[in-house]
């Protein structure tokens, strides 16, 4: 077991925790942040994406110690009261069928636009290759994603 | 002294291993005007397992430095033609994986720096070793080789030129080749894949060394007939 310091959604947490633990049991079991979600546990679905230090990654696979002394910002953390961009468009085009995916969805999203605030489509795509939605979203997602940009949809 | 092989229809090494030799010893401007006979001599190899290389010291008996070196060059090959080797130096914007170098799934793009594209970055999944429960490849500074050094599709022979051209090597002296050879972290997951992957052939301390003897005895590069031919 190591001490790790690590920054949650601006909130610091000192975790004893054994440094190869996925971020995610540490946030979801430990830190009692569950809007992250476990998947499959090998970076294949893309449910449990974060950001570490302004990049998405993958929680699951992700070793605690990696985040040691980062920023690490979920679901929770996106914005203080569901007002994100991409929030208010998952909501306002009905994204969501079953729910279980979207916390990586748009913490991805988030990550796309948060360097490529336009994205074309083909960028939207390509970024989000790697989230599966197995209720078939897509279409909606990637309009969800159009309209947080304020591109017309 | 070195025991030759008998025979070219022997194990898959004394077939790679004879038409070399044979080829070597002609000569480029001899390819394709007639098939040579396999020719046994001191010079013969020792037979090698597909998982694993030769040593330096196994190319003693060529003569010619640049014969030997060519042949060096071809050794070294063996890994740099690799699955875990070609599959992160493709030709196009996609990855590879697994033996049978399928399109990296899910499926990601190299973007603008080889690292992947924004929210999907090599290092979103890749950690910087590969976890024991979820297997994900993992290295330090895992991404892609650049598209000028793409070696999918490139014969041998294709290859070496590359690896001696600053522009197309990333701007490395034939110094820095051996020195990234033999020490690259990134490099060293090929023997170190984990999870059941087939590792490169050898250690990457013979691949470094093959390297350092290639570069130590002119550098020299397989003709495209002595490339084919080493991969029979």
């Amino acid at each position: 077991m190591t001490t790790l310091v690590l920054r949650v959604n601006g909130t610091e947490h000192k975790l004893d925790v054994d440094p190869e633990m996925p971020l995610l049991w540490a946030l979801r079991d430990i830190i009692g942040l569950t809007g992250t979600k476990y998947g499959c546990g090998q970076a294949l679905c893309g449910a449990c994406v974060v950001h570490l230090n302004g990049e998405a990654v993958r929680s699951c696979v992700t070793p605690v110690h990696r985040a040691e002394g980062g920023s690490v910002v979920t679901i929770e953390g996106l914005s203080p009261d569901g007002s994100h961009p991409l929030q208010r468009a998952w909501v306002e085009l009905a994204v969501p069928q079953c729910g279980f995916c979207q916390a990586g969805q748009i913490m991805t999203a988030a990550a796309l636009l948060s360097k490529k605030p336009r994205p074309s489509d083909s960028e939207i795509d390509e970024s989000l290759a790697g989230n599966l939605c197995r209720c078939g979203t897509y279409t909606r997602i990637r309009a969800a994603v159009r309209k947080a940009a304020g591109i017309p949809t | 002294m070195m025991k030759p092989p008998v025979s070219s229809q022997g194990s898959p090494s004394c077939r790679f291993l004879l038409p070399l030799l044979a080829l070597l010893a002609l000569g480029a401007d001899a390819c394709g005007a007639h098939t040579p006979e396999p020719v046994v001599t001191t010079q013969a190899l020792p037979p090698v397992q597909p998982g694993e290389l030769r040593a330096p010291e196994a190319f003693a008996g060529i003569a010619d430095p640049p014969a030997r070196s060519r042949a060096l060059f071809l050794e070294a090959s063996r890994v740099m033609l690799h699955a875990r080797c070609v599959n992160c130096h493709p030709a196009g914007d996609s990855p590879h994986q697994r033996d049978d170098m399928a399109i990296h799934d899910p499926p990601v793009k190299r973007g603008p720096e080889d690292k992947g594209v924004v929210g999907l970055e090599c290092t979103s999944c890749h950690q910087e070793k590969t976890p024991e429960l979820a297997r994900v490849p993992g290295a330090p500074k895992w991404h892609l080789a650049p598209k000028v050094m793409a070696w999918e599709g490139k014969s041998a022979a294709a290859i070496c030129a590359q690896v001696k051209d600053p522009a197309r090597n990333g701007g490395k002296s034939l110094h820095d080749i051996v020195e990234h050879s033999a020490h690259d972290k990134l490099v060293a997951w090929g023997w170190s894949p984990g999870a059941g992957r087939t590792p490169a052939p050898g250690t990457q301390e013979r691949f470094g060394a093959l390297v350092a003897a290639w570069v130590e005895t002119g550098a020299a590069c397989p003709t495209e007939a002595e490339a084919q031919e080493a991969k029979r």
